[in-house]
Order: C-alpha cells, then sequence, then structure tokens
C-alpha cells in the first residue's frame, strides 16, 4: 500500500485526459461512497442510536422512551449482572489463555518449519470454520454428552468413575469457546513469527546466543504485539458469546451475552439491552485503546 | 521465505561450547514439535469427524431426533436428507441469503479497497476515518452490533426478514472483503494501467480489461470470506431473522427440542463443499507461482 503511487509524482501526468477535473477529483469519494454510506447508515447510526437508547428511560407500560440522560442506567447494570459479567470474563480469559498456549507452539511450527507445506497447515488451522459456529458447539455436546462416543468410552474401561459428568460445568464452557476462538489466536501469531526476519535470529546465535535466549531474547519480544493482537481478537468476541454457555453450560453460569439476547428478544426491554451492549462495547474499545497506546494504533490491522 | 526453512545448524557451527548442547535441543524440538503440532490438528479436526459420524447415526425409538448414543450405521438421513420441511427452507433461505450479500459486499467492498489503495489524504479526505470504521467494525462484538441493528429497525418500524438480513450481512462483510482485497492488491503495477492508459483506452476499459482482472484473486478471496460469513453468521441473524429463519437459526432453535440427524447431513455437505473449495484455492495460487 505505501509502494502506491504519490499522485503527484511525475508518473501521474499520464494519467488519463478523456474525462475534466471533476470525474477525477471526486473518484475516491464515488469509490469509496456506497461502501461507506452502507457502513454509516447501518453500522455508525445504529451504535450511535443505541449509545442514545442506553441514556433514556422507558416506561414498561407503553414502551415508550424519552431522553433523560440516565448516566447512572451503566453503572447499575453493571452492578445488577455483576455476576454474569464476572463469568463472562472468567470464560472468556480462561479460553482465551488456553488458546494461546495450544497455538503458540503450532504457529511457531508452521512458521518456522513449515517449509512447502505452509499452505496445508494453515487450512488444517482454520478447517473448524468450515463448520457452521452451531454445528460446532452442538458437535461439543455430543463429544462431552455422558453417553457420547469419548466419555463413554473412557468409562467403560473404568478409566473415568460413572458419575463424571462435564456438561453443563464451566469446564464444558471453556473447552468450546477455545475450540470455536482457537484460529482467532493461532493465525495472528503466525502472523507475527512468519515476519520475524531470520537474519536476526542468525545474528543473535553468531553472537553465541543459546536456542533458548534466542527464543526468549530475539522471537518473543518480537511476537509481543502479535499476541496481545491474539489475545484481543479472541477475548473479545469469546466476551460477547453466549451459544456456547446456551448449548454446553447448562442452566447455571450465564454469560452477560445471555442476558443481552434476552433484554432484547424476550424482555423486550430495548433501553436495558442498550446499556448492557454499551457496556460490552466499552470493554472492547478499552481493549483497542490499550493496544494502541502501547503498540501504535496501526499495528492491530496487520493481524486482521 | 527459502531462508525461513533452512536450520540454522551452519551458523551455529561457531559455538563450540554451547553447539552441543543447544544441537541436542534441536533435535528435541524436532520431533517434539511436529508430534504436538499434529495433535492440535487432531484436535481440531476431532468434532467434524463425530459430526460426519453422527450423519451416520441410526435412530431408535419413533421421534426421528439424533442420540448422544451410537446406535449403528445408516445412510437412511442421506437419502432423506430434504424430510424435515423447516430444515430444508432454512438452508435454502441461508444459500440464497448468502448469495445476494456476498455479491453486493464483494463490489462494494472492492470498490472501497480501490479507493484506498490508489488515493492519499491530499486528494481523499477522512481517509483515515474510512480505515477506523472498518477496523472497528470488524473488532466490535458482533452481538453488540446485532442488538443495535435489531433497535434501528424496531425504531424505524421496520419489518424484520430476509430484507433485514441482507442489510446486516453485507455491512459486516464489507470490511473484510475490503481488507482482503487491499492486501492482495499491495504489489499492483499501475505502469500495466497507464499503459492502456497511453493505448487510448478509457477510464472503463481499463479498469474492466486490465485492473480487474489482475485483482481478481484477491476479489475472489473476499467473496469466498463474505460467503464463509454470511453462511455462517448466527448472533447477528438471530437478533433480525423474524419470520425467515436462517439455517444457523433454526439448528440453535432446535438444540431446545433436539437435532434432526439431517443437520449433521447438511453440516457435512457444507463442510465438503467449503473444504473442496479451499483445496481448488491453494492448486489454483501454487500452478500460478
Amino acid at each position: 500500500m505505501e509502494r502506491a503511487v504519490p499522485p503527484d509524482s511525475p508518473r501521474g501526468v499520464t494519467q488519463p485526459r478523456t474525462r475534466g477535473g471533476w470525474g477525477k477529483r471526486l473518484a475516491p469519494y464515488l469509490l469509496s461512497m456506497p461502501a461507506g454510506l452502507w457502513l454509516v447508515l447501518l453500522f455508525i447510526v445504529p451504535l450511535g442510536a443505541m449509545l442514545v437508547m442506553s441514556l433514556e428511560t422507558c416506561s414498561p407500560a407503553t414502551g415508550a422512551c424519552v431522553m433523560t440522560w440516565h448516566w447512572g442506567e451503566l453503572p447499575s447494570v453493571v452492578s445488577l449482572y455483576r455476576g454474569q459479567f464476572l463469568t463472562s470474563f472468567y470464560f472468556s480469559i480462561a479460553a482465551t489463555l488456553v488458546d494461546l498456549v495450544i497455538s503458540f507452539p503450532i504457529a511457531y511450527w508452521i512458521a518456522f518449519h513449515g517449509g512447502r507445506r505452509k499452505n496445508f497447515f494453515l487450512l488444517m488451522l482454520l478447517v473448524p470454520f468450515f463448520v457452521s459456529f452451531i454445528i460446532r458447539t452442538l458437535v461439543w455436546e455430543f463429544v462431552l454428552s455422558n453417553n457420547g462416543v469419548v466419555l463413554h468410552t473412557l468409562k467403560n474401561f473404568h478409566l473415568l468413575p460413572h458419575g463424571f459428568h462435564v456438561l453443563g460445568t464451566g469446564f464444558a464452557v471453556v473447552a468450546g469457546l477455545a475450540y470455536n476462538y482457537l484460529p482467532f489466536t493461532a493465525l495472528p501469531l503466525y502472523v507475527a513469527l512468519e515476519r520475524i526476519d531470520y537474519r536476526v535470529l542468525e545474528a543473535a546465535y553468531d553472537l553465541y546466543a543459546t536456542r533458548r535466549a534466542g527464543f526468549m531474547r530475539v522471537i518473543l519480544p518480537l511476537t509481543v504485539p502479535g499476541i496481545f493482537a491474539a489475545f484481543l481478537l479472541t477475548f473479545i468476541p469469546a466476551f460477547g458469546d453466549y451459544v456456547n454457555q446456551q448449548i454446553l453450560g447448562g442452566t447455571a453460569n450465564t454469560m452477560i451475552g445471555t442476558v443481552v439476547q434476552n433484554e432484547f428478544l424476550v424482555n423486550l426491554d430495548y433501553a436495558g439491552g442498550a446499556s448492557l451492549s454499551a457496556v460490552l462495547l466499552a470493554i472492547s474499545l478499552l481493549g483497542i485503546f490499550l493496544y494502541a497506546r502501547l503498540l501504535g494504533s496501526r499495528t492491530i490491522e496487520q493481524y486482521l | 521465505m527459502t531462508l525461513l526453512d533452512e536450520t540454522p545448524a551452519s551458523s551455529e557451527m561457531d559455538a563450540v561450547a554451547s553447539a552441543a548442547v543447544a544441537r541436542k535441543r534441536h533435535h528435541w524440538a524436532r520431533a517434539v514439535l511436529p508430534t504436538y503440532s499434529w495433535l492440535v490438528i487432531a484436535y481440531l479436526v476431532f468434532p467434524i469427524a463425530i459430526m460426519i459420524m453422527y450423519s451416520f447415526n441410526k435412530v431408535i425409538g419413533g421421534l426421528q431426533l439424533v442420540s448422544f448414543s451410537w446406535n449403528g450405521f445408516t445412510t437412511q438421513w442421506y437419502h432423506q436428507w430434504s424430510s424435515v420441511p423447516g430444515l430444508t427452507a432454512a438452508f435454502w433461505l441461508s444459500i440464497r441469503l448468502a448469495i445476494v450479500s456476498t455479491i453486493l459486499a464483494t463490489i462494494v467492498g472492492t470498490l472501497l479497497a480501490v479507493a484506498l489503495v490508489r488515493y492519499h489524504p491530499p486528494r481523499f479526505r477522512g481517509k483515515t476515518a474510512v480505515e477506523q470504521v472498518l477496523f472497528l467494525n470488524i473488532a466490535a462484538p458482533e452481538i453488540v452490533m446485532g442488538a443495535s441493528l435489531l433497535g434501528l429497525f424496531v425504531t424505524l418500524n421496520i419489518n424484520r426478514g430476509f430484507l433485514t438480513l441482507v442489510l446486516a450481512h453485507v455491512m459486516f462483510s464489507i470490511a473484510y472483503v475490503t481488507v482482503t482485497v487491499r492486501a492482495r492488491m499491495a504489489g499492483f503495477d499501475r505502469a500495466l494501467e497507464e499503459a492502456a492508459y497511453d493505448l487510448g483506452a478509457t477510464p472503463l476499459v481499463t479498469f474492466t480489461r486490465v485492473t480487474l482482472p489482475l485483482i481478481m484473486p484477491g476479489v475472489l478471496a473476499g467473496a469466498l470470506m463474505a460467503f464463509a460469513l454470511s453462511i455462517d453468521d448466527f448472533v447477528t441473524s438471530n437478533f433480525l431473522s423474524g419470520s425467515s429463519v436462517p439455517f444457523p437459526v433454526w439448528v440453535y432453535g432446535a438444540t431446545r427440542v433436539g437435532i434432526p440427524p439431517q443437520v449433521f447431513v447438511f453440516g457435512t455437505a457444507i463442510f465438503a463443499v467449503g473444504i473442496g473449495f479451499a483445496i481448488l484455492s491453494i492448486f489454483m495460487a501454487k500452478k500460478k507461482i
């Protein structure tokens, strides 16, 4: 992108002469207008409207909402649903950490030793995405169920006690989240590791660095932005997820996403749902803001 | 790329004291890392194998619902793949939805990518803002986007259905298409376009005959991405589906009452088609390079 010819370079002189200055001058805006309008009308405006709605007060009887600048609503929903927020936080942090630990070695291996089969291994990392998200989660219910192939077999061989169960526990939710979002962790890590200039590492070895020192003092520091990006790209969707909890977690351990969904689709309490969504959005923006402050705002885009 | 494939052994030769230790660790790593990586791949593939297996599971009892236990092998569900009317309707709705929103998102997103690669701030004011919106769109939690869209449609009194689904699916696909196309356009040689202009081509002819064929691999990759996002989407669709229920929303609803085995037949079919396309694109990319 940076290599593109700047507009006022001498090569620009050979630009078309057929159209007048207007078409040329408007070109960037005309090209970006359809997408821009779509995103403004269906992404920015609804987000703004939701933030406004979160400050309104709605009457439960008529459903009419009045703007009351009710800032107190935001801390009050947080304290009201403190348990669900904390559950979401613990589950998604646990799943993200599990994903980082699982995927770092494989990302490292593909980046440095993948050879000609790199594309094949990357496809293998993405393979869960070829099955619908809902079906993926549903299959975990089959895998973890008491009568399913895995637990049933293990119990038959007396490797597990008969009363043992996983479904309906927090463990099952974390397992489902970790499986569903693993590619979101592995790919940014791969991009970060792949980008490391091997000559830097060789320089370290030439200067008598041990392999351990080469890893700890060259590879790891260079992957920090990637690790942070992988963390955000996994944690943010996992935090708002409610499908895993609903299918695998049973009735306890409700996550905040379930509450948001119920507010909008069951209770029809749009103001309450909007306040919760605003808090969710604020949490993810906080993470992105921290990233931008610590590592520069442009770097996260290269991991998408 | 070839640099990375070499083992660092040659540079380690002079490191007399640490060489032996280092090489020992290196051998250890060479054996453990691949084994570990294949285990992770097995872990990723395992649930898919389970899905395919359960699409062949016999059903005992009156209700045609999948049970957790294994009852024996049958191909019955492949013969009767369309015998659950709601499921089949939801599947075709998802396919139509994915096709329409992929076409729209690919056109709109590609135009934006061209604008972002070509033009810079003095001529393209607001470029940074556009980039930030794209980034926010990718990073924002999907539940927040879906909920806010629902709020908008309810406020404006717009009935939820196929139209609102298309509007939403294009909205969350544009950014991915733009990012993909832009990445593939990075090495684009503008001299080729200038040659076309010098030979008297109009901007439109230049775009359709020179630019578009050159960026086509990127556009196709973006379109595949948009299609996959659309057909897989649950969270946003669940907020906006109303009376027209796409496949993932139907399956989610069915988890409450029981899953007909045909769900896994459709899942297996979608997986087979998707993997087929992916392998095809890898081969095509290899042939070109």
